[in-house]
């Protein structure tokens, strides 16, 4: 019987998680994808990978040193990119190899590659403990009430940034704000495709939603539906075929985004634009 | 008596060393329609930036008769339409979705309210109540003749309708003040005309001062109650006819626009 699986404990725990990364992923990926800041989930989760080490070096438990270590990287990249004049792809590129960087080193000096160093670089959800598990439900949620409460203003600042800060918002401080919201996701999610995968989850389902939706709410309704039906998939077909959960999960995303690519380029959803008409 | 809603003095902003803007002055009434003419590079656009406390600049800005950085919590309440309006041509929100952004929330209107009423601006008309934002937006809308339009895609419009767009997305804070930096740049010369309507329709039945620039002399001619003439220095700032019926005046505007055109070309 298919439904066999639902029975254990440990794949009922990881789809919850999982559904629940695919939520906060797809969420924060819309702005991350508007503001052209797609490529930051991955400087971000590299940054982690820096965390990870350190944590493993030290001994502290590592997802806190990943969380304090992204979160700094990310704080730090605004800063850099708003008192210098480094663009936004070269500070996502310093923030990436700066991460990995002290990575390589640390864990050259810890001894060499071990099993949880793994776990995060490919993603572990099958094997998530209960208190991880809270945690990742918990930190979900704060992500999303976040979202939810800022979302006025995150739309406002993502669609035309000088508009924004004239209607009165303060948009350094909001920009920080929402870089660390995206630091606290990025590392939230490590745990389900780990620390190389994890732009997949943050810029896929959003681009393919883009392709369907026509306003802002169908677009993220669109990409959350998108995201966690991969997720959920992915986990039940990796455990049927014995595959990677995180490798087939992304592997759906990329298969949803071409069919919907295909079935755009033939007619079938989202005609195309009527030629717009003068006034 | 009508009070003065912007008031100018001897503003100048240089960059690098060299003057954009050359110690101008000139002020609006409430319920005017200024035009401010000007060929590009005369530094309307800088002059805008600078009232709205996005630059820096020497001379004394007054809103309402606040001074200064003492208006900026007001800034909210000014509608500014850019000349262009930088946006991912992608950006998957509707028209309706775009204009509510504009709305600002209830605590701010209040505060802003107070501010203005102290300073003795008309503050009910500003803070006019309309129950829901929906509703809000379907009236910002109609004004500008887009209301079939609310639920396209942003990017599905022409130019001509973006901009109208965007004014609308200003128009539904009820703005103290609307400022249009040349919003019909690119934009065919039937629409040009419909849009000057629409802005003409918003000053007199809105009921809205605003202060548009333009190097479009004949439209300014037509639609503008107040005309200002500006290439880095203030040629001229008055009642239309006054200037239209000074012909050194305009002599030396079409002089030194071109001159600015040959400096540029």
């Amino acid at each position: 019987m298919i439904f066999d699986i639902f029975a254990y404990a440990f794949m009922q725990k990881g789809l919850i998680v999982g559904a629940a990364i695919a939520i906060i992923c797809s969420l924060m990926g819309t702005f991350l994808v508007l503001r052209r800041y797609s490529l930051f989930g991955d400087a971000l989760a590299h940054m982690a990978f820096g965390g990870v080490s350190l944590g493993l070096f030290s001994g502290i438990y590592p997802l806190w040193t990943a969380y304090a270590v992204s979160i700094l990287g990310a704080l730090g990249m605004t800063k850099l990119r708003k008192s210098t004049k480094i663009s936004g792809d070269a500070a996502i590129a310093v923030l990436l190899v700066s991460g990995l960087g002290v990575g390589v080193l640390l864990i050259s000096a810890t001894g060499g590659f071990s099993v949880d160093l793994f776990s995060f670089l490919f993603g572990s959800i099958l094997l998530i403990s209960n208190e991880d598990t809270i945690l990742i439900l918990g930190i979900s949620a704060g992500v999303v009430s976040s979202l939810v409460l800022l979302r006025k203003q995150l739309l406002h600042l993502t669609f035309d940034e000088e508009q924004a800060k004239v209607s009165g918002l303060n948009v350094d401080r909001l920009n920080y704000v929402f870089v660390i919201i995206a630091g606290v996701t990025v590392i939230t999610s490590m745990r389900l495709v780990g620390i190389l995968l994890i732009s997949a989850l943050i810029v896929l389902p959003n681009i393919t939603s883009m392709l369907l939706g026509k306003g802002f709410k169908q677009t993220i309704i669109a990409s959350m539906s998108i995201s966690v039906f991969s997720v959920v998939l992915g986990i039940i077909l990796s455990y049927y075929f014995d595959l990677a959960p995180s490798g087939t999960i992304v592997m759906i995303s990329v298969a949803i985004l071409v069919a919907t690519l295909c079935a755009k380029y033939l007619g079938l959803v989202g005609k195309a634009a009527p030629i717009a008409k003068t006034i | 008596m009508s009070m003065k809603s912007l008031q100018v003095s001897d503003v100048s902003i240089s960059y690098n060393g060299s003057l954009a803007i050359d110690k101008v002055n000139f002020d609006v009434e409430e319920g005017d329609l200024l035009g401010i003419v000007g060929p590009n590079g005369a530094g309307k656009t800088t002059l805008f930036r600078a009232i709205l406390g996005l630059q820096n600049y020497s001379g004394v800005i007054k809103l309402f008769g606040l001074e200064g950085k003492k208006y900026h919590p007001l800034l909210p309440l000014v509608g500014y339409v850019s000349q262009k309006v930088n946006f991912e041509q992608n950006f998957p929100a509707t028209v309706s979705e775009v204009v509510a952004m504009g709305i600002l929330p209830e605590k701010k209107l209040h505060k802003n309210a107070t501010v203005l009423q102290n300073c003795g601006c008309c503050w009910n008309r500003v803070y006019k109540k309309i129950n829901k934002d929906s509703d809000k937006v379907l009236e910002a809308l109609r004004t500008v003749n887009l209301e079939s339009h609310k639920n396209k895609r942003i990017g599905e419009l022409s130019g001509g309708e973006l901009q109208r767009v965007f004014i609308a997305k200003a128009l539904v804070k009820d703005p103290i003040l609307l400022i249009l930096d040349e919003p019909v740049t690119g934009v065919d010369v039937e629409t040009q005309n419909k849009f000057y309507n629409v802005i003409k329709k918003i000053n007199e039945e809105n009921k809205i001062t605003i202060v548009w620039s333009s190097h479009d002399l004949e439209a300014i001619a037509k639609f503008a109650n107040r005309v200002a003439c500006m290439n880095r220095k203030m040629f001229f700032h008055g009642q239309k006819e006054e200037f239209f019926s000074n012909k050194d005046l305009l002599k030396t505007y079409t002089e030194s626009a071109m001159q600015i055109h040959m400096h540029h070309h």
